[in-house]
């Protein structure tokens, strides 16, 4: 039944933190091992040996340079600070005596922004309701959005649907020389998509710990949270709505789960030199050694 | 949009199929039709190898064809499963007409069947075109236009095979009033698709920084995509090529769906020449599908702004 089922108060969803995302794919490789594996592998690859390897991936990470959250409180005048200010090298070498380089740039130094992409699992999304046999659908019980692979017709209309590009179909490269036996797969001409790990997140035969999606269990710098979205009182709810996390698009009415942390704003040179001024100011003389402590005194003078 | 060939070739000839049948069920219905027996069965069949062959074509756009009676289940929800109801709905009236048009049997029958017949029909081109329209990712296709085009193009092309056949069987004097109306549907159709045109031009596509929630951090620009080959996303919906050479397509498209049966009509007219009818129908289904081939390459899809945009 492709009608959407009555909102459910459990809304299990990703919160991805686009400040501390460096892009390493950690994600998108681990997501790809647990479903070719799982049980719901194997994750088909049209042409996985060939010089055209498109295969089908759940996850994938994007990167994106914005510019102007470097220095919002500065604006965007011009930057004629030093680029290496306050990052010299202790030890002196021959480049040192050569002029530093300059930046004249109008607008401040873009930032990279990492951006993994996966399903929002959306609590009223049109990937399910357009689906003309029943396959894709939302669980009622956790919301996480599922394709039966046994009753898809590979029509793509969902895929069509989605604004997030959740979803990829595994169809038979034609040039491949296992397309053939591919199409026997039960595998192949059917949609694909995350399933948020659902077969390890209730999977009672792994340890506690790990009945979490194995892109969050695989990312090493903690960039991906899981949890209960629904819940105002869990970690990844509390997490969003400390740091304002968003939701993507949400103009499309479907009301996706998953939320994105915003990348904080970077400091540029002349930030990095107030605070450290500031950081001089609050020394707190009574800690110091005596003899430094009449140092500090006789210098404050 | 990846134009697929399976789905121009399923919604320009099913399109036309149904537009024919249309017509000759409400002339059976109205009781305008002049001819009963075969000059009700040839047109009757005609229509049914168009439709058939478009609905055979739409399942080669299926990753499990053989699965594609799955899809009549979600009526409640899904215009394509609706579509495919209707499609196979109106093969009933189709058959009923064609029996009574082989049995020779009384006119109420026809009528009825002939009524049927124009409503489910009309039924069909309705869902056909909600498949597209209903998709909120695709702005080009969430125009008014799109519906009101889906049957004006249906109606046109099949109303001028109907008029061919007309034309052919019983010469050019037959009906003056139904190529008059085919010609100023020709002009109304390429005025609207013309509209439709300058409104998806006008359309501004979404942004790499819109897409990812951070235009409210800076300006964005996308910088890399997940992978260096191509990907599902970028060949099916990030299809750029239409673009280069839409000026020119579009201009082949009028000429061939609107220009030349319009000029057809004005020239068979007066001359009599029957055998312009099926040029100008030949025509308008050639316009048809470079007119449908526009409407998938040039449409965007919102999630092609998350990969960096590639020159066409």
């Amino acid at each position: 039944m492709t009608s959407l089922p009555a909102p459910a108060k459990k809304k299990l969803g990703l919160v991805i933190d686009l400040d501390i995302c460096v892009g390493c794919h950690a994600c998108a490789v681990a997501c790809k091992e647990w479903n070719d594996g799982g049980d719901f592998g194997p994750l088909p690859d049209d042409d996985p040996y060939g010089s055209e390897p498109h295969g089908v991936w759940f996850n994938r990470v994007h990167s994106y340079e914005v510019t102007g959250t470097g220095n919002r409180e500065q604006g965007t005048e011009e930057r004629t600070s030093p680029l290496a200010a306050g990052r010299q090298s202790p030890v002196p070498d021959e480049t040192a005596a050569l002029p530093l380089p300059v930046s004249r740039s109008p607008l401040p130094a873009p930032q990279m922004v990492h951006f993994p992409r996966s399903c929002l699992h959306c609590e009223t999304p049109d990937c399910v309701t357009v689906c003309p046999t029943g396959a894709s659908y939302k669980r009622a019980e956790d919301g996480i959005v599922l394709v039966d692979q046994d009753k898809c017709i590979g029509c793509q209309l969902c895929a069509w649907a989605c604004p997030y590009g959740a979803r990829e179909i595994a169809l038979p490269h034609p040039k491949s020389p296992t397309s053939d036996k591919g199409r026997k797969d039960s595998k192949r001409g059917t949609m694909q998509k995350c399933t948020l790990c659902v077969d390890r997140i209730y999977n009672e035969t792994l340890d506690e710990r790990d009945r979490q999606p194995a892109c969050v269990m695989a990312c090493p710098t903690r960039a991906r949270m899981f949890g209960d979205l629904g819940d105002p009182d869990s970690d990844v709810s509390k997490v969003v709505a400390e740091r304002e996390g968003f939701a993507l698009m949400p103009e499309f009415g479907y009301r996706p789960v998953n939320r994105y942390l915003p990348p904080r704003p970077r400091r540029d040179g002349a930030t990095v030199q107030a605070t450290a001024t500031v950081a001089e100011d609050t020394l707190d003389a009574e800690q110091l050694p005596p003899l430094l402590r009449w140092l500090d005194k006789a210098l404050s003078r | 949009m990846k134009p697929a060939l399976s789905v121009i070739f399923f919604t320009v000839l099913s399109g036309t199929g149904y537009g024919l049948w249309c017509l000759l069920g409400a002339a059976l219905a109205a009781g305008i039709y002049p001819f009963a027996g075969t000059g009700v069965l040839v047109p009757l069949i005609f229509g049914f190898v168009l439709v058939t062959a478009g609905l055979l074509a739409s399942t080669m756009h299926l990753g499990r064809p053989g699965r594609a009676w799955r899809a009549l289940s979600q009526w409640r929800s899904s215009w394509l499963s609706r579509e495919g109801i209707a499609s196979l709905v109106t093969y009933l009236p189709m058959l009923a007409v064609g029996w009574l048009a082989f049995m020779g049997a009384t006119a109420t029958g026809t009528r009825i069947a002939g009524a049927l017949l124009a409503l489910c029909a009309l039924a069909t081109i309705l869902c056909t075109a909600n498949i597209y329209r209903s998709l909120k990712t695709i702005a080009a296709w969430r125009t008014r236009q799109v519906l009101t085009l889906y049957f004006m193009f249906a109606l046109l092309s099949g109303g001028l095979w109907l008029w061919a056949w007309l034309a052919l069987t019983a010469g050019m004097a037959i009906s003056l009033a139904f190529p008059l109306a085919l010609l100023a549907l020709a002009v109304v159709a390429a005025i609207i698709k013309v509209d439709h045109w300058k409104q998806v031009d006008a359309m501004p596509a979404n942004t790499a920084g819109h897409a990812t929630g951070l235009e409210n951090f800076g300006r964005v620009r996308a910088f890399e995509g997940p992978v260096t080959e191509e990907s599902y996303l970028t060949r099916e919906m990030a299809f750029a090529l239409a673009r280069k050479h839409s000026a020119r397509l579009r201009r082949i498209a009028i000429v061939l769906f609107a220009f030349v049966p319009a000029l057809g009509i004005v020239i068979a007219l007066p001359s009599g020449a029957t055998w312009i009818a099926p040029i100008a129908a030949l025509a308008a289904i050639a316009g048809l599908f470079v007119e449908r081939w526009l409407f998938f390459a040039e449409a965007r899809h919102a999630v092609a702004a998350y990969f960096p945009q590639r020159e066409p």
